[in-house]
């Protein structure tokens, strides 16, 4: 049985505005960390403080463990949740230093017991020697992993962050985000973050749920969501996209580029997605004249580091393609384009 | 519909609130009461006399202060002045003068046993008259030209050198351009400065009750003190109100449409400052002229009465500088208790009930101080006779006077405690009490004494309510500075107004110390 089930949640900031949160479902599984993924504005860190308790939503039902937290005329204040969370500024108490933070939540316990179970929080994520510091003392970093302590200290059911990685600097977010998933793990804890950043969500979580306008478009592993998309919106926001209607055939469809394989089956008017890396782009030598090929044209090339993004003119369209940084190709030169890839078929209506 | 606020502390605000309208709506109740024999009292020349008499010296008063604010504004912003950040600092001084020291350094100086009465009897010379209107006139612009000095030169600050280098390259000369450019851009601080002036005389009480010109508040005290019937008193202020009433719509109205000039903190470049040249030691004389009036002449006079009280015998000011920390420790505390639930819930819980409740409480800025005085009194006499005569209608009135200053400064603290922290701690399963003992009030508190002190400072100072409601033989520094003035002991006013002036100076430096912060993170 799922440990947190969010059933129809809405909720309207003003009665006549619009749903920050429209009949959103979401379910979470023990040990699981579920990515709530999407733009600014599509309500998830609406739905993390709905979770949390800071809001109280108008209509749908809030369940944790079997016991209603919300909904269904009952609402649990936040301090009888033993819901955690992080938020994206911390929010570490600037007058308590680093290990009263830490305890700050365990007044259940003896000071003593307390302060032992702040300080193994502590050296868990490497903080031993900071205990008397004052916020305000510490590193971006640091303050984090302090307010990642202070919310695991009590030992929530389900914990809560929101932009974790944020407000760190990029060449730190990156080792900070597989430590504190190493940690988190370990601990087995129940976790749901918010982030607007794909690279993140498909790093850190064992579930995605891509919202948009209030409502969850598509659930499930980071590999299959990004494998196959359910919309274009899904398609373009982890990853980027290529949209190319066509008429499918089964196993295929056909398109201006020509047959295209399809994962799954394809029937009818169909809108097509296909990533960038499915492409390839070959200088054409012309001195092999293949029949059929597809000749295009490059109108833009984006170094990135390990790869580079071309734009292309084909078949009268235009087609974002990966290639490999040390491909000769540059603006103006005219290029074969080759289809590695299957096409994933989309829900949305072509026209 | 997500956030409402707890019913306890919609009930506080809600009894705070109406707290805080309750004189104005009592005045209201009153006059409404009054029959039409007491209309047609009011409707006599007496009263169109006294409102000539009070709009006049307003509109005086602005009109010297400006010819006096503008050309120093300019010099300590625009010239090469030597040490303009010294005048500018020294300039500020009179605004720690409370108007009744004005008065008394007036009369203490001009007045019938005053510091020049012998010497120039000696010379057989008259000494020039300061009752009435020349004194009103002259103590009032002294109090009152720095908020348009610090108004004008706020906006000065705020232009663009570009400008006015415009206006240059196209072929105006300097003064041309000062008229053509400068001083029109400076009308929106001009007239937000002026109206503030204005509203400042129009609520007065200290400088034209001891100058003895007829204008409302003294009018208003006369007939309190002496007349039968109050009735005629509480319809003069009704009229005060409506008159001030007035010239507050107006100046948000106008404030509304200006928009504030700030200070520059960003401005991308500085004016080069003009050379004054020759005219650098008139520029000079103008500041120290200023200077000596503003601030020598009420600080010498001060010594002199002082320490000649200090020789020959006076009263003792232990029991009024007791009286003073009392009432206005016990009018700061209730200022900022008062505006604990205001502030939480306009800032917390923002909707249309709560930012009225916060509106509300700002009557207490709009009521003069002598008619919110004299209506406390109407009201403890019919309403009230247990509470009537003591403490509680003096610390009553000081909430309702100064809930305006506190409830700016609680909401200011607020405004920079982040939301987060109480949510952060009730999701660590501590409930909203615990919350606010462990995080809110800790990380308050700061700001809570800052406004406490602030409310102390001002309340230190306050004459009018205190003179009508203070319990019988309860003086302050105030009181006993009005009394001995009025008088004619000016040996025994003159060390309380020391004292008063340098509270004063502290309270007035913590205000601007306290705008000049940025807001923390």
């Amino acid at each position: 049985m799922s440990l947190l089930t969010l059933d129809a949640l809405s909720l309207r900031y003003t009665p006549s505005g619009a749903a920050a949160v429209d009949g959103l479902s979401l379910s979470v599984e023990p040990g699981e960390v579920v990515a709530l993924l999407g733009p600014s504005g599509c309500g998830k860190t609406t739905t993390l403080r709905l979770v949390a308790g800071f809001e109280r939503p108008g209509a749908g039902t809030l369940t944790l463990d079997g016991r209603v937290l919300a909904g269904q005329g009952a609402f649990v204040p936040p301090e009888q949740r033993s819901v955690g969370m992080v938020f994206q500024d911390y929010a570490l108490f600037p007058h308590l230093s680093v290990l009263e933070n830490v305890t700050f939540g365990l007044s259940k316990l003896s000071r003593r017991e307390a302060e032992d179970k702040a300080r193994a929080m502590l050296t868990m994520f490497g903080l031993g020697e900071f205990a008397s510091r004052m916020p305000h003392a510490l590193s971006g970093g640091q303050q984090q992993r302090v307010a990642l302590s202070r919310a695991l200290a009590p030992g929530p059911r389900v914990l809560l962050l929101d932009e974790p990685f944020s407000s760190l600097d990029s060449g730190l977010r990156a080792s900070t985000r597989i430590e504190v998933r190493r940690v988190l793990k370990s601990l087995g804890a129940t976790v749901v973050l918010v982030t607007h950043d794909q690279g993140e969500a498909m790093a850190f979580a064992d579930r995605l749920a891509v919202m948009r306008a209030g409502k969850v478009e598509q659930v499930g592993t980071p590999e299959s969501v990004y494998s196959a998309p359910r919309t274009a919106f899904v398609a373009y926001f982890l990853g980027g996209t290529n949209l190319l209607p066509g008429m499918g055939f089964g196993g295929g469809a056909r398109t201006v580029l020509g047959n295209l394989p399809v994962m799954g089956q394809a029937k009818g008017k169909v809108l097509l997605s296909l990533r960038p890396e499915s492409l390839r782009l070959v200088p054409d030598t012309d001195s092999v004249a293949v029949g059929g090929a597809l000749r295009a044209e490059v109108l833009s090339r984006e170094f990135q580091g390990p790869s580079a993004e071309y734009t292309v003119a084909c078949g009268g369209m235009e087609l974002v393609v990966r290639g490999a940084p040390e491909s000769p190709l540059r603006v103006g030169d005219r290029a074969r384009l080759e289809i590695v890839g299957k096409a994933g078929v989309l829900e949305d209506s072509p026209d | 519909m997500t956030r409402r606020p707890p019913g306890w502390l919609l009930v506080s605000g809600l009894v705070v609130a109406a707290l805080a309208v309750l004189p104005a709506v009592y005045l209201g109740v009153r006059a409404a009461e009054a029959d039409a024999d007491a209309w047609a009292l009011l409707w006599r020349d007496k009263t169109w006399g006294l409102l000539w008499r009070t709009l006049g010296l307003a509109v005086a008063v602005t009109v010297c202060a400006a010819l006096v604010a503008l050309p120093l504004a300019w010099l300590t912003t625009r010239t090469d002045l030597p040490g303009r950040r010294g005048w500018t600092v020294l300039l500020c001084v009179p605004l720690a003068v409370p108007t009744f020291v004005s008065g008394y350094v007036l009369l203490a100086t001009f007045g019938t046993g005053g510091v020049l009465e012998e010497p120039l009897s000696r010379w057989g010379l008259p000494v020039p008259s300061v009752y009435g209107f020349p004194g009103a006139l002259l103590a009032l612009t002294v109090s009152t030209y720095p908020y348009l000095f610090l108004a004008l030169r706020a906006g000065l600050l705020s232009q663009d050198p570009a400008w006015l280098e415009g206006a240059r390259s196209l072929g105006m000369s300097p003064a041309r351009a000062f008229w053509k450019v400068t001083a029109p851009l400076l009308r929106p601080a001009f007239v937000s400065g002026a109206l503030l002036v204005g509203l400042y005389v129009l609520s007065d009480f200290g400088a034209v009750a001891l100058l003895q010109y007829d204008a409302f508040s003294r009018a208003i005290y006369v007939q309190y003190e002496g007349a039968y019937d109050r009735t005629y008193a509480a319809l003069l202020g009704l009229a005060l109100v409506v008159v001030t009433a007035v010239v507050l719509v107006l100046e948000v109205r106008l404030r509304g449409r200006a928009g504030y000039h700030r200070s520059a903190k960003g401005a991308a470049r500085v004016f080069t400052p003009v050379s004054l040249g020759k005219w650098r030691l008139p520029a000079l004389l103008l500041c120290g002229a200023v200077v000596a009036v503003g601030v020598v002449l009420p600080v010498g006079v001060l010594v002199y009465w002082g320490v000649r009280g200090l020789v020959g015998e006076s009263a003792s000011m232990m029991a009024p500088a007791l009286g003073s920390v009392l009432a206005s420790v016990l009018g700061a505390v209730a200022s900022v208790l008062g505006a604990l639930p205001l502030a939480f819930l306009a800032v917390r819980y923002p909707g249309r009930l709560t930012l009225a409740m916060e509106r509300v409480s700002y009557v207490g800025y709009a009521l003069p101080p002598i008619v919110l005085a004299l209506s406390l009194v109407f009201l403890g006499v019919r309403a009230l006779p247990f509470l009537y005569g003591t403490l509680v209608m003096l610390v009553l009135a000081y909430l309702v006077r100064f809930l305006p200053q506190a409830v700016g400064t609680v909401r200011s603290a607020l405004l920079q405690l982040n939301p987060h922290l109480a949510e952060a701690a009730a999701s660590l399963g501590q409930s909203p009490a615990t919350v606010f003992r462990r995080v809110t009030a800790p990380l308050l508190r700061p700001g809570l004494l800052a406004g406490a002190a602030l409310v102390f400072l001002t309340a230190m100072k306050e004459l009018p309510a205190t003179l009508l409601l203070a319990p019988i033989g309860f003086e302050t520094l105030a009181t006993r500075v009005w009394g001995a003035t009025a008088e004619g002991r000016f040996a025994e006013a003159a060390l309380p107004a020391l004292v008063l002036m340098a509270i004063s100076a502290l309270g007035v430096g913590l205000l601007v110390s306290q705008e000049g912060d940025a807001p923390r993170g």
